[in-house]
């Protein structure tokens, strides 16, 4: 889990530059990301915040203005070259790294199968060896049945899959999902988050996925990155993450709500991750210090497949009268955030640098 | 016009569909093999396409521009040099093949070029991030997606080669055209005249629903008119969302 398959470093998109005139829109503002092998790293930002640019750099399908971007320990932009067309290097390594479309871009012209073949026929491989394996990949994203069926008569979560077993047809290292579940419905969304998930497992493939959809994050990804302006502005993997102090991601991952009922109280977030949400903290707070304590929310959840939780409680009297029942709570590893309160600097924020 | 005029004239009359045929069908057939790389090609080195070329561009969509305001019968005059040089002649039905052609060859490269233009581009830059090469892209891509619109311009060219071919009778060429105009019209054979124009509306009758037959064949299986044969599923179409990257 420790080599980086995909790594970016300064990376900087700049729309418009080479044009006299009109205005430049920065997309992406020196982005530093590591995607570790075998790990499904969310990248989650509202739209405009440059993660579509992000994603479309790592294959160079958008050129970078600047920086470097190594997939598999090569170096593309290297490859790039100066014009717009791309080359036979960097082509060849464009098909070692598999992509998925929001909007599924299968080709309507062919059938299920030969659009799985098509990335086969592009690597110049034979009829019989091509039919096998996208009979193969297609069974392993359960449409077996649907390998003569012409994308027009599918449904979009069925779309989705051919889209995904298409991108696996080169056997790629890596797997880049453009908001592959925005045009998905609820339902849709969970089983193709799943089927990614599996071949996460399965296949030890990096996956590498854009989206807007907080869930999205919340149901496959180790690792999560948040942009804004452009930039990464947090990121981590959803462990670490969830255990910093005033982490807008861990937030969102696990909101929980509630307001302070009198200006006399304080109003403290606790987080529970591993064995600590096991134990009786609340009780033994409770009885050690002889206080009344109100739970204004609480949810019990699963994060990237662990067990997290999350409880807004209130103490009587101010911030001050409880620093020490808020530092027993620090002292049993437990993630306490005082909301109101200057947060001290986040560790694992990155990328915001530049 | 009784039978027996009729009979006198038959010969006549399929001479002349045949020469309008053989005039039409060759035509068409140089005006898509010249066409439809020109076509692309506007595409391909149009500002932002996959061989940006604006000079080039410009050039091709001048001279596409020109040909096609060109008046057919002032081409055929002006080009009679240039079909002497291809056929050895300018009179007679091989003669007007040539003008013919070089005429539709822009109409066709214009209606390639709208068709073209209309594949989505995702479907370009999936093939793109497969490591597909411009040709490739050409190949799988570009002109199959675009083929029912292809059939439906090829169709419109045919038509308009049958009415440019009523013209072609000024150069000794025969056809239709030129049946109606030297017995109906000059020597007033009316009668004459409107079978010649029956004649020429069933046959374009024919042409364009045989091609919107198979335009709309191979679209619906396609299915992106939702016209699709077999189960109508729901597709989800709502708006990509748009980041600076796709505005820009």
């Amino acid at each position: 889990m420790e080599t980086p398959v995909i790594t970016t470093t300064g990376l900087t998109k700049i729309y418009g530059a080479d044009r006299s005139h009109g205005r430049a829109v920065t997309a992406l503002d020196g982005v530093d990301l590591h995607v570790r092998e075998g790990e499904v790293y969310g990248v989650i930002g509202q739209s405009g915040a440059g993660k579509s640019s992000l994603i479309r750099c790592v294959n160079l399908l958008e050129r970078p203005t600047a920086g470097t971007v190594t997939v598999a320990g090569q170096d593309l932009t290297a490859l790039a070259g100066r014009g717009p067309r791309a080359g036979r290097e960097l082509r060849e390594a464009r098909s070692r790294i598999g992509m998925v479309f929001q909007h599924f871009n299968l080709l309507s012209s062919r059938t299920v199968q030969d659009n799985v073949e098509l990335p086969l026929e592009i690597l110049g491989r034979s009829g019989k060896e091509r039919s096998r394996k996208a009979l193969e990949l297609l069974d392993l994203v359960g449409l077996a049945d649907k390998a003569r069926a012409y994308p027009a008569q599918l449904s979009g979560g069925q779309k989705q899959r051919v889209g995904i077993a298409r991108a696996l047809a080169g056997d790629p290292e890596v797997l880049l999902s453009d908001e592959a579940t925005s045009a998905l419905d609820p339902e849709t969304t969970r089983s193709i988050l799943q089927l990614l998930r599996d071949l996460n497992r399965q296949l030890g493939l990096t996956v590498l996925l854009i989206t807007h959809e907080m869930d999205v994050v919340k149901s496959v990804c180790d690792s999560a990155a948040l942009m804004e302006r452009g930039r990464i502005v947090e990121s981590g993997t959803v462990g670490e993450l969830l255990a910093t102090p005033g982490s807008e991601l861990a937030a969102a991952l696990f909101p929980v709500g509630g307001d302070a009922s009198g200006d006399d109280r304080t109003v403290v977030d606790v987080t529970f991750q591993g064995d600590a949400a096991t134990r009786p903290v609340i009780s033994q707070l409770s009885r050690t210090y002889n206080i009344d304590i109100s739970i204004l929310g609480a949810a019990m959840d699963t994060v990237a497949g662990k067990q997290v939780g999350r409880m807004r409680i209130e103490l009587p009297g101010s911030y001050e009268d409880n620093v020490v029942p808020i530092g027993f709570l620090r002292e049993q590893g437990l993630r306490i955030e005082v909301p109101g309160r200057e947060q001290k600097p986040v560790p694992a924020k990155e990328g915001a640098a530049k | 016009m009784t039978w027996a005029e009729f009979s006198a004239r038959q010969p006549l009359l399929e001479q002349a569909c045949w020469d309008t045929l053989h005039m039409v069908g060759w035509s068409t057939l140089i005006a898509v093999v010249g066409g439809l790389p020109l076509g692309v090609l506007l595409v391909l080195t149009d500002r932002g396409g996959l061989l940006q070329n604006v000079v080039a561009n410009k050039v091709i969509g001048q001279i596409v521009n020109v040909a096609r305001s060109m008046p057919f019968i002032i081409l055929m005059v002006a080009l009679m040099g240039f079909t002497r040089w291809v056929t050895g002649t300018t009179i007679g039905r091989e003669a007007a093949i040539v003008p013919l052609a070089i005429g539709a060859i822009p109409f066709f490269a214009r209606l390639v070029e709208t068709a073209v233009r209309e594949v989505d581009h995702g479907l370009v830059e999936a093939v793109q991030a497969m490591g597909g090469n411009t040709w490739t892209i050409v190949r799988k891509v570009l002109v199959p997606e675009s083929l029912p619109s292809l059939i439906s311009s090829a169709t419109t060219t045919v038509v308009a080669l049958i009415g440019y071919s009523a013209m072609a009778g000024t150069v000794g060429a025969g056809g239709l055209g030129d049946i109606a105009i030297r017995y109906g019209y000059q020597r007033f054979e009316t009668g004459l005249m409107w079978i010649t124009v029956a004649i020429l509306a069933v046959v374009i009758s024919v042409i364009q629903f045989a091609g919107d037959y198979a335009a709309r064949a191979l679209h619906a299986r396609g299915g992106r008119s939702g016209a699709a044969p077999g189960p109508r599923l729901p597709r989800a179409e709502e708006p990509r969302t748009t980041d600076i990257g796709k505005v820009a």
